[in-house]
Order: C-alpha cells, then sequence, then structure tokens
C-alpha cells in the first residue's frame, strides 16, 4: 500500500496528472504511438476502408456497453473485434472489398445510433462519442489508453518482419514459413484495440484519419518501412500536440482539431517531397 | 528421400476440381519444369507444395527441414511503401551486407543494393526476387513463370542463370513455365499438367508425346517449331500459355 502511495506521488510529484491538459497529451501520444505504425499497415495494405468499418462499429459498442451497463472500453472491444472477424470472413466473397465494407461500416453505425435511442431514461450524448473529447480523459482513461497502445505497439514490434513480409506477399510469407493467416488476424487484433482505446480521444469518426493519415504523411519523408513507422509516429504526436493549442487557444473541438493539424503536415510533406523531386531532376 | 513429393493429390476451388490424381517428386538437384496451358492448373500445383493451397484430397510430403526459395510471377508492392533493395533482400531472414552483396552479383544485378525496389526495371526486379530466393541457400528453388514480362534475351539469361545456380548450389530446381522452348531444353525432367498428369519424362521425350502435341496444337517440328510459331505473329500478345492456335 505504501509502495502504491509512494509511486502515486511521485507520479503526481508536481500534481502533473491532474492537468487535464497533460493528461490529453500524453493519451494522444500514446495513441499515437500505437496508430503510427499500424496506420503504415493500413496504407499498405489498403486497409483504409477496414479502419472506417471498424471504428464506425464502435458506436454499437458504445451503445451495448450502455445497454448491459459494462465498460464501454470492453463493449466497444468486443464489437470492433467481432466487426473485424465479419470482414476478414467476407473479403474476396464475391463483393468487392470496399462494397463490403461500405455495407458493414454504415450498418455499424446506423445500428449503433438507433440502438442508443432505444436506451432508456438517459439520452446518451453521442458526439462525445463520434468526435471524442480527449480533454476529458481521466486518469483511468490514461491508463487504459496507455496500456492499450502499448500492447499494440509492442505487437507490431515482435510480429515486424513478419507482417512485412506478408503484406508484400502472402505467397512469399509462406515459402519463409510464416502463417499470413496468422497475421492478418494479428493486424485485425491491433485494430480493434486501437479502436477501443482511441474512441475516446478522436471520436469513431476520425479514428481511421487518425491511421491513415499520419502515414500517408510519412510515405512523403521516409525511405524504408521502419522509417516510414517511426516518422508517422512523429507526425501524429505532432499532430496530437497542435491540435490541442489550436483547441485551446481558439476553442476548437478537439479531436477534429488534430485531424486538422495531421492534414496540414500531410499538405506540407506532399509540397515538399514535389519540390525536392523536381530540384533532385532538374 | 526426394526433396517434395506429391501422393494422389487433388485440389479443388469450391466445386471445381483444379487438379486430380497428381503423384510428383523431385530429388536434390534435378531441374524440372511444370507446363500446361492456361488454367491448366499448373500454378495451383506450385501453390500446394508450397502450402497456401491446402489439397482437397491426397498429401503433400516435404523432407524435413526443407529450405524453399520461392519467386513468385509477378510481385506487386503497394506504392505506398517504401522499400529499398537490402530491406527487400533481408526479409525476414537478416542478411548481412557482405552476404547481399554477393548474392546481387551472382545474379547479375551488383549495383541495385541501395535502390529502391520501385524503380527497378523488369528484368532487374525478378533478379532481386531470385537473389531473395538464393539467400537461404535454399534446397529447392520453386519459380512461378519467373521471366514474365522479360523480353526473349532476357528469358535466355535467365535460364542460363538458373542452370548456373544449379551448378554452383546443388539445389533442385522446379518451376512453372510457358517459356516452353528454353525451358525445356535447360530441364532433366519435364512434366506437362492439364488437371492431370499428361505426360512426363526427359524434354525430348515430351517434346514427342502425343498428349504433349494435342495440348499445344503442334505440328512434328517440335520445340524450335513453337518458337518460331510464336514469333510470327505480332509482339503485343500477352505471350501466357500456349501459343494462339
Amino acid at each position: 500500500m505504501t509502495t502504491i502511495t509512494t509511486i502515486t506521488t511521485i507520479m503526481t510529484g508536481h500534481r502533473m496528472l491532474d492537468d487535464f491538459l497533460t493528461r490529453a497529451l500524453l493519451a494522444g501520444l500514446a495513441v499515437a504511438l500505437a496508430t503510427g505504425p499500424l496506420g503504415c499497415f493500413v496504407v499498405w495494405r489498403r486497409m483504409a476502408y477496414f479502419g472506417d468499418a471498424t471504428s464506425h462499429a464502435a458506436i454499437l459498442g458504445v451503445a451495448l456497453a450502455l445497454a448491459f451497463q459494462i465498460s464501454i472500453f470492453i463493449g466497444t472491444l468486443l464489437v470492433a473485434l467481432v466487426m473485424a472477424m465479419i470482414v476478414s470472413t467476407l473479403a474476396g466473397r464475391g463483393w468487392a472489398m470496399d462494397t463490403t465494407l461500405g455495407v458493414l461500416a454504415h450498418t455499424g453505425l446506423a445500428l449503433g445510433l438507433v440502438a442508443v435511442s432505444f436506451l432508456p431514461a438517459v439520452r446518451v450524448d453521442l458526439t462525445a462519442y463520434l468526435f471524442g473529447d480527449i480533454l476529458a480523459v481521466s486518469r483511468f482513461d490514461l491508463a487504459v489508453i496507455a496500456g492499450g497502445a502499448t500492447l499494440v505497439f509492442g505487437l507490431i514490434l515482435w510480429r515486424w518482419s513478419a507482417l512485412l513480409t506478408t503484406t508484400l506477399s502472402e505467397d512469399l510469407a509462406h515459402a519463409s514459413g510464416i502463417n499470413p493467416a496468422r497475421e492478418r488476424m494479428m493486424l485485425t487484433l491491433a485494430l480493434a484495440i486501437v479502436v477501443a482505446v482511441a474512441l475516446k480521444i478522436v471520436g469513431a469518426l476520425l479514428i481511421a484519419a487518425l491511421l491513415i493519415i499520419p502515414a500517408a504523411a510519412a510515405r512523403n519523408l521516409a525511405r524504408s518501412p521502419e522509417q516510414m513507422a517511426v516518422v508517422a509516429i512523429v507526425i501524429g504526436g505532432v499532430s496530437v500536440w497542435g491540435g490541442l493549442q489550436l483547441s485551446l487557444f481558439q476553442d476548437t473541438p478537439s479531436g477534429p482539431s488534430i485531424v486538422v493539424f495531421a492534414a496540414l503536415i500531410f499538405g506540407l510533406s506532399t509540397v515538399g517531397a514535389a519540390l525536392v523531386q523536381r530540384l533532385r531532376t532538374n | 528421400m526426394s526433396l517434395i513429393a506429391a501422393r494422389r493429390l487433388e485440389l479443388r476451388y469450391g466445386a471445381r476440381r483444379v487438379l486430380h490424381d497428381i503423384d510428383f517428386d523431385i530429388e536434390r538437384g534435378e531441374i524440372v519444369t511444370i507446363v500446361g496451358p492456361n488454367g491448366s492448373g499448373k500454378t495451383s500445383f506450385l501453390r500446394a507444395l508450397l502450402g497456401v493451397i491446402k489439397p482437397s484430397r491426397g498429401r503433400v510430403l516435404r523432407a524435413a527441414g526443407l529450405k524453399v526459395g520461392y519467386v513468385p510471377q509477378r510481385l506487386h508492392i503497394d506504392p505506398g511503401l517504401p522499400i529499398p533493395v537490402s530491406r527487400f533482400l533481408s526479409l525476414p531472414v537478416p542478411a548481412s551486407k557482405s552476404a547481399m552483396t554477393e548474392v546481387l552479383e551472382q545474379v547479375g544485378v551488383g549495383d541495385v543494393l541501395k535502390q529502391n525496389m520501385a524503380t527497378l526495371s523488369g528484368g532487374q526486379f525478378q533478379r532481386v526476387l531470385l537473389a531473395r530466393a538464393l539467400l537461404t541457400r535454399p534446397d529447392i528453388l520453386m519459380l512461378d513463370e519467373p521471366t514474365s514480362g522479360l523480353d526473349q534475351p532476357g528469358v535466355a539469361s535467365f535460364y542460363r542463370l538458373i542452370e548456373d545456380v544449379r551448378r554452383e548450389t546443388g539445389c533442385a530446381v522446379l518451376s512453372v513455365s510457358h517459356d516452353l522452348h528454353v525451358v525445356m531444353s535447360a530441364s532433366d525432367r519435364v512434366i506437362c499438367i492439364n488437371g492431370h498428369i499428361c505426360c512426363e519424362g526427359a524434354p525430348h521425350v515430351v517434346r514427342a508425346a502425343p498428349e504433349y502435341r494435342a495440348l499445344f496444337g503442334l505440328g512434328t517440328g517440335g520445340a524450335l517449331a513453337l518458337y518460331q510459331h510464336d514469333h510470327d505473329h505480332d509482339h503485343n500478345h500477352d505471350h501466357d500459355g500456349a501459343p494462339h492456335a
């Protein structure tokens, strides 16, 4: 007991975590740590819609969690997992992938919104779950987010070579003794966890943006897969910081501000890369 | 014991039976080529030997600890994925820089180590794929139409390279091909597949077999006639499978 108190005292030495802005920044940085490398795989494997489908379905998870009075994190995690499984199973069964995902994503979101309206008494404010509310992150939230993000980061780091080989070619992976189905499952699992922990911060509608935009911006600056993942983390982190500043001083909604900041970096890196290219060829 | 063997192998895609009753063996150091028209199941067969497709009946047997070097027909790398040749070569097994340089020189592209995969020409790309397969010192090289997209001199030099590799490393080579004329002269054994094994044996035996001639619609000229026929008409056709009738 004393140890825990001591640790808590150390951690809050300057009552650091009491500050909602510090908590928000730390939570955002933790999410960027996971979405950076995961987002790279989303870009490389053309899974952009996959992120959409999973995160939109998370709203259904919120509704179910409220209805059954379980933790919202658990609810969204379960629904995101189920959604990811359905998508994996349906892939290549007659419909084009984006059609399947489009059907599932919008069904999940609509079903979630309808389900919430059935909830008695509490008229739940869904805005927080659609757009996130990073400034309302509690200490407990921060612990869950940091834990989930670290888990995803660790998972990707551990499987990095196998995931990358599988992404290049599943047949090459097979020949090298890697089981591509297992690696796909890893990514699915990682995506579900990220959606569940990031919901509070950027919200269901913008999670996919946080996955794709930093990775896409990093593509302009990186020369290897590893560089791209690291740069995506940095860009995600800078976007969180910049978005929070914007939100604080201009009183803009925080989740969208983070995404706007990431988009700004994407624009700059694209223009910058094009200029460098032109200088080199001239 | 053979490196890889198939016993009474049958493959199905849903209700469609692609291959049946395949018995197959390949020994150390052997060069075996599988030929067959489009849709004959030759690529599926290779993928079944790799373990990508599970057989619906029969078995695939592999020697314990077998190391496979696989060169796919083509590899599409998403433009969103920047990957230098050096990184590609050490996936998933890390390789030393000297080993990578050596193998690249062996396949004739000694200077591409630092280039991005996306900047390679078709011929360089296939050679880098081969280099990656060779880096693990495989017991068997499996090549799926490795020369599609190469021009005729490119094809010829690619297969000369394969023969060199076999001579230097002693690995077996199993390839699926439509470049009949070059491949057949470079093979110890040719297997002609069309849903099942139509005929097999030394190149000159297969070339003379009525089953082979029925499949590829040849007159009496054999492989040379096929080669010339292939060049009679325009050069824009896809070079895939048997020559057009």
